[in-house]
């Protein structure tokens, strides 16, 4: 038996348990870039509109933080330039899709089923890696295609898809690799996603010294986003770069299949340390048990929070400072983006609509913690003691209310004192970001509510809350890059939040989001109260 | 239904969806006695358990459990029962002694040198964290948890599955010293018959969530035949012929059969003046039991 038989087999095992995911991320993210055509033509139809809006835009750095180095002033660039982060998120997307296939099948043990079958070694790797990779080729010649369509150049074309595939292939294999450092899935996936936010970082400051043309720009050369961003869609395309990354894949690959075969079954290279041989004095409540099981997640987003917080409101007045140089197009542009208000307001408004979605995840997440206690089976031997069911889940409850609670705190604390510092009055702007944090908790909570309704009503369904904040988001967003009807926009939840900082504060939105929101939460709980457990 | 009865179900229903998990399920379970559970898989053991433990409402029918009404009464009945689910999960990131000692306080304390001492016996190092213990290790921390506490009543679904036959040897060793105590109650669900053979008073066989057979030990044995194998000097006159003896097969000198309990003195009386050599008889086990009432099931699918 060679070292990858019955890899054939196990593709279309993974390709049937991940056929709606794969559409949707494919189908969905080849979209992007048109949707950016749509947009620029419509808002900038002239060479000397777009050459105005180039021209703001390439001075601005939370612009080239966000999505790359700008070019120049052409269709193709500009579209080029706010598809960069499609890179992160596709590249996000394969690490968890490898991750999934393979540390988190070890460890819930079908892994050792399907070892133990006519499958060779390496096949569960090998698997879920081609099917990876297959899928972010198939994602950029669909980019590829969808943008030759709207009649841009093909060669630009293709290198802005084959860009996407890049990132695809070389983060699935860094998610093979990082699947063989630990036994847990989660900390396989927070190591990937820790590189891969490294190398959001290092490309942020290497495309700064890049555009501004001083500084060490090959720091973008260090990861698979600058090399996407290197192939130079539309602008003069560079090839050559592919065959760096394709060398990265193979390497990385090869790594892994290294690691893999080094170790045993069930086992990665960080080996688990050993616990307490009885439990600690206070492990004494299903409510003690919720806090052990939220705290990881529940510290480490705070301190992210709070560390993106504190750059977001330390690079707001400089921002604000090349903005008032910047001139028409870049006011327009930004107007487009957020709330009314100054230059500096509105860039701080969308950033807290960001918040408002991320801390949404958070609380889902930890909605889902308690359902996937439940579908695990640990909710059982649980339940047969003494402890109430509504009491259990109130617990969890409590984590998904006040953890994204504590987040949107630590965010607007650290944006308003950092960004009072740089203003010099911290009085005037901790009040004033902490507000426009805060204001984002009833939207939050709303999501909190929706997915605890579908743990007491339809408990298989509590994932898909995620597809109802991600599709509530994108109704405003891209809604108001293709200048949509207003009620269109208006479906999206986020879209009521009052827009602060700057914008109105005005309560009847907040209040009825809370109250939709408790009211969610009681049927839930209620229908809870009433349902079977465990619902597989 | 006495007041003496630890549980009591009548006629359970209990669908999921189209499927049909309970279909008139009657359990009765005496105070004090270890009570064999018995069914295939898929016959709605976990089903019965569930609703027993007021996690889960039947569409119809009645369930009782220590003298109460398993889904209104939840806490305070959970508080004089442990339980040991059939696929035990544990927090990944909780080691096992762990798992046992909160498991043990949620129910109200716990034993502490009973749980050591149950620690040693089933040889399981607390120390480890739940994501890498293997399924009988799983298995180990929830019957600690379960035999360490001083319920009255167990439920144990399946406990012995993934566990080593030397641990399953200390489980038995176990719940016999249960069963001398004669204050507790225990409920076995299992499939394993030998082991429901081994350790209980008597016996309920479910097949298709319903309630095929029950009774004590004895009483079911009476019901089935005994197993023959002998060698013998000359050819078995008349034993073919004798009502009561089933599949006879005669090779050489040697023959084969079971035979009802009321026709096995006639049949031993056969053998001997044919005049025996050796002489192997089995008593009934539960397999046969078992197999008698699961013939028709097996005659089907072995037809598809």
């Amino acid at each position: 038996m060679n070292a990858f038989a019955g890899t054939g087999r196990l593709i279309l095992l993974v390709l049937r348990r991940d056929r709606v995911l794969l559409l949707l991320w494919v189908g969905f993210t080849c979209l992007v870039p048109v949707v950016f055509v749509a947009a620029f033509t419509g808002a900038y139809p002239t060479a000397e509109a777009r050459q105005d809006y180039y021209e703001t835009s390439v001075h601005t750095r939370a612009f080239t933080v966000a999505y790359g180095v700008l070019n120049g002033s052409g269709l193709g660039e500009l579209v080029a330039w706010r598809s960069g982060f499609v890179t992160f998120m596709v590249g996000l997307f394969a690490l968890l899709t490898v991750v999934r296939h393979t540390r988190a099948e070890e460890e819930a043990g079908r892994r050792e089923l399907i070892g133990a079958t006519a499958v060779s070694r390496h096949a569960g790797l090998a698997a879920p890696l081609i099917v990876t990779c297959g899928a972010g080729l198939v994602l950029g010649a669909a980019s590829a295609l969808a943008l030759i369509g709207q009649g841009l150049p093909a060669a630009g074309s293709l290198a802005l898809g084959l860009g996407f595939s890049l990132s695809v292939c070389v983060f699935g294999a860094i998610g093979a690799v990082t699947a063989q450092l630990t036994t847990g899935a989660g900390a396989a996936r927070g190591i990937g996603v820790t590189v891969l936010g490294a190398a959001l970082l290092l490309r942020g400051a290497g495309d700064v010294a890049a555009q501004s043309g001083s500084g060490p720009a090959w720091l973008s050369w260090l990861t698979p986003l600058g090399w996407a961003e290197a192939l130079r869609p539309y602008s003069g395309e560079r090839w050559e770069v592919l065959a760096l990354a394709a060398v990265a894949v193979i390497a990385l690959s090869a790594l892994a299949v290294a690691l893999s075969a080094r170790r045993d079954l069930g086992n990665g290279l960080f080996q688990a340390r050993l616990g307490r041989a009885g439990a600690a004095p206070g492990l004494r409540s299903p409510l003690a048990l919720a806090w052990r099981l939220h705290r990881g997640p529940l510290v480490s987003r705070t301190v992210g929070l709070a560390v993106v917080g504190f750059v977001v409101g330390a690079m707001s007045q400089s921002l604000g400072n090349l903005m008032d140089n910047g001139g028409a197009a870049a006011r327009e542009a930004l107007a487009r983006l957020g709330g009314p208000g100054t230059l500096v307001e509105q860039f701080q408004a969308p950033m807290m609509t960001m918040l408002g979605l991320v801390c949404a995840g958070f609380a889902i997440q930890a909605a889902l913690l308690l359902r996937n206690e439940e579908r695990d089976g640990r909710a059982e031997p649980l339940l047969a003691t003494p402890v109430n069911r509504l009491r259990w889940a109130a617990g969890h409850f409590g984590f998904a209310l006040l953890g994204p609670a504590l987040g949107v705190l630590a965010f607007g604390a650290s944006a308003g004192v950092a960004h009072g510092l740089n203003t010099g009055d911290v009085a005037r702007e901790l009040p004033r970001l902490l507000t426009a944090a805060l204001v984002q908790l009833p939207v939050v909570w709303l999501f909190t509510g929706i997915a605890f309704a579908l743990f007491g009503l339809r408990p298989r369904l509590v994932a898909g809350t995620f597809a109802v904040a991600m599709v509530s988001m994108l109704f405003g967003w891209v809604g108001g890059e293709l200048r949509l009807d207003r009620w269109v926009i208006n479906l999206s939840v986020f879209e009521h939040v009052p827009k602060l900082p700057g914008g109105d504060l005005t309560a009847t939105p907040l209040l009825i989001m809370t109250a939709v929101a408790a009211a969610l939460t009681a049927a839930g709980l209620v229908g809870f109260g009433r349902r079977d457990l465990p619902v597989p | 239904m006495t007041g003496t009865d630890a549980i009591t179900t009548a006629g359970l229903l209990k669908s999921f969806g189209p499927a049909r998990a309970l279909n008139g399920l009657d359990l009765v379970v005496g105070t004090g006695e270890v009570h064999g559970f018995l069914g295939p898989n898929g016959a709605g053991k976990s089903t019965t358990i569930r609703i027993l433990l007021g996690l889960m409402r039947p569409d119809s029918g009645t369930a009782r459990l220590l003298g109460g009404d398993p889904w209104a009464q939840t806490a305070e009945l959970h508080r004089r029962l442990a339980y040991v689910p059939g696929d035990v999960t544990l927090w990944p990131n909780l080691s096992g002694g762990e798992a046992i000692d909160l498991l043990g306080r949620l129910r109200g304390g716990l034993d502490r040198r009973r749980r050591d001492e149950l620690i040693e016996r089933f040889d399981l190092d607390p120390r480890r964290k739940g994501r890498t213990y293997s399924k009988g290790n799983r298995q180990k921390v929830a019957l600690v948890a379960a035999l360490a506490s001083d319920a009255e009543l167990l439920i144990l679904d399946e406990p012995t599955s993934g566990l080593d036959p030397l641990m399953e040897e200390v489980f038995r060793r176990t719940i016999r010293e249960v069963r001398r105590g004669g204050d507790r109650t225990v409920l076995l669900s299992s499939h394993i018959l030998s082991e429901v053979e081994a350790l209980c008073d008597r016996v309920t066989i479910i097949r298709d969530g319903r309630t095929v057979e029950s009774g004590s030990m004895a009483e079911l044995r009476h019901l089935s035949r005994t197993s023959i194998d002998a060698e013998l000097a000359g050819p078995p006159d008349g034993l073919a012929g004798l009502p009561g003896v089933h599949g006879l097969r005669a090779d050489g000198g040697r023959v084969r059969f079971s035979v009802d309990a009321a026709a096995l003195d006639e049949a031993l009386r056969r053998l001997s003046t044919a005049g025996v050599r050796s002489l192997v008889s089995r008593p009934p086990t539960l397999e046969e039991l078992f197999l008698r009432h699961y013939d028709r099931a097996h005659a089907t699918e072995a037809a598809r």
